[in-house]
C-alpha cells in the first residue's frame, strides 16, 4: 500500500460525523478491528473510559499495574499477529507502561498505546499527574503523538496502527489530553484518514539481490538458515515458505530465541536454538558455514558471541525488513531489504526456476559434521530421583502439553533459557518470551494477554521465583476474567541466573541474589483464589503437572528444583562460537572466562 | 557475484577503516518533537554531532531541513543514514559529502579587538577572504564571513593573533547543485 493514495470524494457520503475526542478513540479502535485491549483508569482517560461504558464491541481487560497491560498487550499480540492495545492515564500510568513499551520496541511487537495527558492549558505547569510523555517515550517507540487538535485525532488513531503493523512493527503512543478527549470534531474511518508522514515500509525484496542470494545459497557446500523473530512477525506464511526452502535446499535450520517455533524442532534439518545457551551443533554450524542465509534476525550479541571470531569463513546473507539492521552489527555481503514472507517466497520460486544441482551430495559433507557434532548431545545433563532438575521438569511439561493446543510464554532468566532448550515448539506464535529487553515479570501478564486472545488454549507461564514475583498481582486480573492460565514457576530460591553468573565470573561471591524470604506460592495462590499446586518430588511431578493442566482455574505451581543447577552449554562472554562449555565443564568454567569477557555483560 | 568478491565479510577491509566528517541533510516534516527525535537518536546511539543547524525551509509542505555534521567509520556513517531514513518523521536524508553535486557552506560572526597595525592587518585579512565588516567600533570589528569550513576555520586562526575575542557560527549548511529538488 502507498502512503499517499489520492482521496476521492464519494458521492454517497454520508454527512459528517460530529464526535467528541474520547468518542473518536474508541470509534476508531472498533473500525481498526480492535476487540480487546488492556488498561488502567484514571483522571485523565476518564472521558474515553465514559465512552467506552456505551461500547460493547470493545473487551477491556482491567490490570493491576500498567506494566501489566503493556506484557498483556504483547502476549496478545505476539500470539494473534494483530496489534495490542493498551489504555492508560497521564503521569503514573504512562511511566508505569515504559517497560513494555521498550520491550514491544526491542522484540518489534506492534502496540497502540493510548495515554491520557492533563489538559493543554496544563501542560508544561507540572500539574497533579502531569509528566513529558511524548518526551519519556520518544526514544523508546516506534513513533509517538501528543495530540492537541481533536481535528487531527482520527487522523493521527489511524495512521498508528498503520505504523505500529506495519514495516518492522513497534510501539506507538499517542498522548491525548484531556480537554482534547472532550472537544467534538468530524470524524473519519480508516479509509479516510490521511497520513502527515511519507511512511511506506518496503516490503518486497529486489529480484537482483534475491538473484545474488540464491546463487550464493545454490554453490553453497555448508550453508545455514539463521532464523529470527522477523519471520515470526511476517506472519504464518513466512514460515511456511521457510520450511519450503529448507526441504528444497537442504540446509539446517537455527534460529534465535525470538525465532523458535518458524522452524519445527521435530524436523531432522532443525540444529536448535543458536547464541549462548544454544544447541553446540547450531553454534558450531553458524561458525564453520560457508553461507548464512540470516532471516528477520539482528546478530545480536547474545547470537554472535565474539564478533571478530563470528562465522569467519561464512558469506552471509541478511534478509531484513530494517534497513538499518543490515550491516549495523555484521556486514552482509548481500543485503535482501523486505518482508521475511514475501522474500522467503521469491527465494522458493526463484530455487524451483533456478534448478540447482541436488543438494543431497553436495552437503553430504555437511550433514556427516552436523552428526559429529550432535553425538556430544549438548543438553544431556545428571538426572536425579530424589530433586527435580529444571531441565526434566521442562521435559515432562513438553511431554504432557505437546499434544495439546498450548501457548508458552516466559519471564527472564535460567528457566528461560531451559524453557527454550528443552520445550520443543512446532509452530510458529506459541512461543512469547521477552528476548532484547530482557524483562524479569514479562512472562505473568503477556500469558494473561494470550489468553484473552485463546480463551480455550491452554497458556503455561514457565516462570522463575524471582521474575513471578515482580509481576505477581496480575493474577488478580486472571482471576476476574476467568482466564486460567498456568504459572509453572521453577522455583530455586535465588535469581539463578545471576547466581550462575556469580558462581563462574565473580568466585562464588553470592551478592544480593538469594530470596531469604521465599512466599508461600501455594497460600499466594489460594489468597488470589487461584488453585495452588507444590511438587517437590520427580516422582509426583507427571500427576502434579496432569492437575494443573486439567485445572478449569488459574494455578500457580511452585516446582522446587534442584537450587545449584547452571544453564548450559553456554558460550562463555568473550568467546566464540566454537569455544562452547557444556554441561560437564563446570568446574574450570572460571577459568575459562578472560578478564576482558568478564566486563561483557 | 563477481569471483574477486572476498570470501567473507571480514575480508572486506574490516580492519583499517578510518573515521571521516560526514554532513546528511535531513528532510523531515516539520512538527514538534522532530528536533528531539534526530539529536535524541545521535545520543542514544553515540553518535558525534560536529554541527547541527534546522530551520523550516517549506511552509506548505510542512518540512524542515536539518543539516548534520558528524563524524565516523563507513560502516557507522551508513548505519547512522540508516537510523535516520527509519524516524517515521523523516521524509528524505541525503549524504551531502558523498554527492559530487553537494554544496557546503557555513556563516560566521568574529569579533577582533586591536588598535594601530594589528587592526589594519585584520581589516586586510578580511578583504583577502572576502569577510564583510558589519559593526565597528574605535578598537572592534565585527566581520561576517561564508564558505567552507576550513575556511572560516583559517580566517579564526589567523585572527587569533591580531586579537580575536568571540567567534558566533552557523553550523554547516547545504544543497544540491543542479535543478532538481531532493
Amino acid at each position: 500500500m502507498t502512503a499517499h493514495q489520492s482521496i476521492q470524494t464519494d458521492p454517497n457520503a454520508k454527512a459528517e460525523e460530529i464526535l467528541t475526542g474520547a468518542e473518536m478513540v474508541v470509534r476508531a479502535l472498533v473500525d481498526q478491528g480492535v476487540t480487546d485491549l488492556f488498561g488502567y483508569p484514571g483522571g485523565a482517560v476518564l472521558p474515553i473510559y465514559d465512552a467506552l461504558f456505551h461500547e460493547p464491541r470493545l473487551h477491556h481487560v482491567l490490570v493491576r499495574h500498567e506494566q501489566g497491560a503493556t506484557h498483556a498487550a504483547e502476549g496478545y499480540a505476539r500470539s494473534t499477529g494483530k496489534p495490542g492495545v493498551v489504555l492508560v492515564t497521564s503521569g503514573p500510568g504512562a511511566t508505569n507502561a515504559v517497560t513494555g513499551i521498550v520491550d514491544a520496541l526491542m522484540d518489534s511487537i506492534p502496540l497502540v498505546v493510548i495515554t491520557g495527558q492533563v489538559p493543554t492549558h496544563l501542560i508544561g505547569t507540572d500539574a497533579f499527574q502531569e509528566c513529558d510523555t511524548v518526551g519519556i517515550t520518544r526514544s523508546c517507540t516506534k513513533h509517538n503523538y501528543l495530540v492537541k487538535n481533536v481535528a487531527d485525532l482520527p487522523h493521527v488513531m489511524h495512521e498508528a496502527f498503520k505504523i505500529a503493523t506495519s514495516g518492522r512493527p513497534g510501539p506507538v503512543v499517542i498522548d491525548i489530553p484531556k480537554d482534547v478527549q472532550f472537544a467534538s470534531g468530524v470524524y473519519v474511518g480508516p479509509d479516510q484518514a490521511r497520513s502527515r508522514h511519507s511512511y511506506a515500509p518496503r516490503v518486497d525484496g529486489e529480484p537482483r539481490a534475491i538473484a545474488q542470494a540464491l546463487g550464493l545459497i545454490a554453490e553453497a557446500r555448508r550453508p545455514i538458515l539463521y532464523t529470527g523473530g522477523g519471520v515470526i512477525n511476517a506472519g504464518p506464511a513466512a514460515s511456511g515458505a521457510l520450511r519450503a526452502l529448507a526441504a528444497l535446499t537442504g540446509a539446517p535450520v537455527t534460529s534465535t530465541l525470538m525465532g523458535l517455533g518458524a522452524f519445527p524442532a521435530d524436523d531432522p534439518q532443525w540444529l536448535g536454538m543458536v547464541g549462548m545457551h544454544g544447541a553446540f551443533e547450531a553454534n558450531h554450524a553458524m561458525h564453520d558455514c560457508d553461507v548464512m542465509v540470516a532471516i528477520g534476525a539482528r546478530f545480536d550479541d547474545r547470537v554472535t558471541g565474539r564478533l571478530d571470531a563470528f562465522s569467519p569463513g561464512s558469506r552471509k546473507i541478511h534478509i531484513d525488513i530494517d534497513p538499518s539492521s543490515i550491516g549495523k552489527i555484521v556486514r552482509a555481503d548481500v543485503g535482501v531489504l523486505g518482508d521475511a514472507g514475501r522474500v522467503l517466497s521469491a527465494l522458493v520460486e526463484g530455487w524451483k526456476s533456478l534448478r540447482p544441482a541436488p543438494t543431497r551430495e553436495r552437503l553430504a559433507d555437511w550433514w556427516r559434521q552436523i552428526d559429529a557434532w550432535r553425538g556430544r548431545d549438548c543438553f544431556a545433563y545428571r538426572p536425579s530421583s530424589s530433586v527435580i532438575k529444571p531441565q526434566y521438569a521442562i521435559e515432562r511439561l513438553y511431554e504432557l502439553t505437546r499434544h495439546r493446543d498450548t501457548y508458552i510464554t516466559t519471564e527472564v532468566g535460567q528457566h528461560q533459557m531451559w524453557a527454550a532448550q528443552y520445550y520443543r515448539f512446532q509452530e510458529p506464535g506459541r512461543w512469547m518470551t521477552s528476548g532484547g529487553l530482557g524483562t524479569m515479570g514479562y512472562g505473568l501478564p503477556a500469558a494473561v494477554g494470550v489468553q484473552v486472545a485463546h480463551p480455550k488454549s491452554l497458556v503455561i507461564d514457565i516462570a522463575g521465583d524471582a521474575s513471578v514475583q515482580m509481576t505477581m498481582q496480575e493474577m488478580s486480573t486472571a482471576i476476574q476474567y476467568d482466564l486460567p492460565i498456568k504459572i509453572f514457576i521453577l522455583n530455586n530460591e535465588w535469581m539463578g541466573m545471576v547466581r550462575q553468573w556469580q558462581q563462574l565470573l565473580h568466585g562464588e561471591r553470592y551478592s544480593h541474589s538469594y530470596s531469604a524470604s521465599m512466599p508461600d506460592f501455594v497460600k499466594m495462590a489460594e489468597a488470589f483464589g487461584a488453585l495452588g499446586l507444590r511438587a517437590e518430588n520427580p516422582a509426583d511431578l507427571d500427576d502434579l503437572i496432569i492437575e494443573m493442566i486439567d485445572a478449569p482455574t488459574p494455578v500457580i505451581f511452585d516446582c522446587r528444583v534442584e537450587r545449584a543447577e547452571n544453564c548450559f552449554p553456554m558460550i562463555p562472554s568473550g568467546k566464540a562460537h566454537n569455544d562452547m562449555l557444556l554441561g560437564e565443564d563446570t568446574g574450570d568454567i572460571g577459568a575459562v572466562i578472560d578478564a576482558a569477557g568478564r566486563r561483557l555483560v | 557475484m563477481s569471483t574477486d568478491a572476498p570470501a567473507s565479510a571480514y575480508d572486506m577491509g574490516h580492519a583499517v577503516e578510518t573515521e571521516a566528517l560526514a554532513t546528511f541533510a535531513v528532510f523531515v516534516d516539520n512538527e514538534p518533537g522532530v528536533l528531539h527525535r534526530v539529536v535524541g537518536l545521535f545520543a542514544a546511539r553515540g553518535y558525534n554531532i560536529e554541527s547541527l543547524t534546522v530551520a523550516e525551509t517549506d511552509r506548505d509542505a510542512h518540512t524542515s531541513r536539518i543539516t548534520i555534521v558528524t563524524r565516523g567509520t563507513p560502516q557507522v556513517l551508513a548505519q547512522i543514514e540508516a537510523q535516520l531514513e527509519k524516524l517515521v518523521s523523516t521524509r528524505h536524508v541525503q549524504d551531502v559529502t558523498r554527492d559530487p553535486n553537494g554544496v557546503e557552506r557555513e556563516l560566521a560572526l568574529v569579533k577582533v579587538r586591536g588598535v594601530g597595525a594589528e587592526r589594519v592587518e585584520a581589516l586586510r585579512l578580511a578583504d583577502i577572504f572576502r569577510a564583510k565588516v558589519i559593526d565597528t567600533t574605535i578598537e572592534s570589528f565585527i566581520f561576517e564571513i561564508t564558505g567552507s569550513s576550513d575556511k572560516i576555520d583559517k580566517f579564526i586562526d589567523l585572527m587569533r593573533s591580531l586579537g580575536l575575542v568571540e567567534v558566533s557560527r552557523t553550523g554547516v549548511l547545504s544543497i544540491e547543485r543542479g535543478v532538481h529538488t531532493p
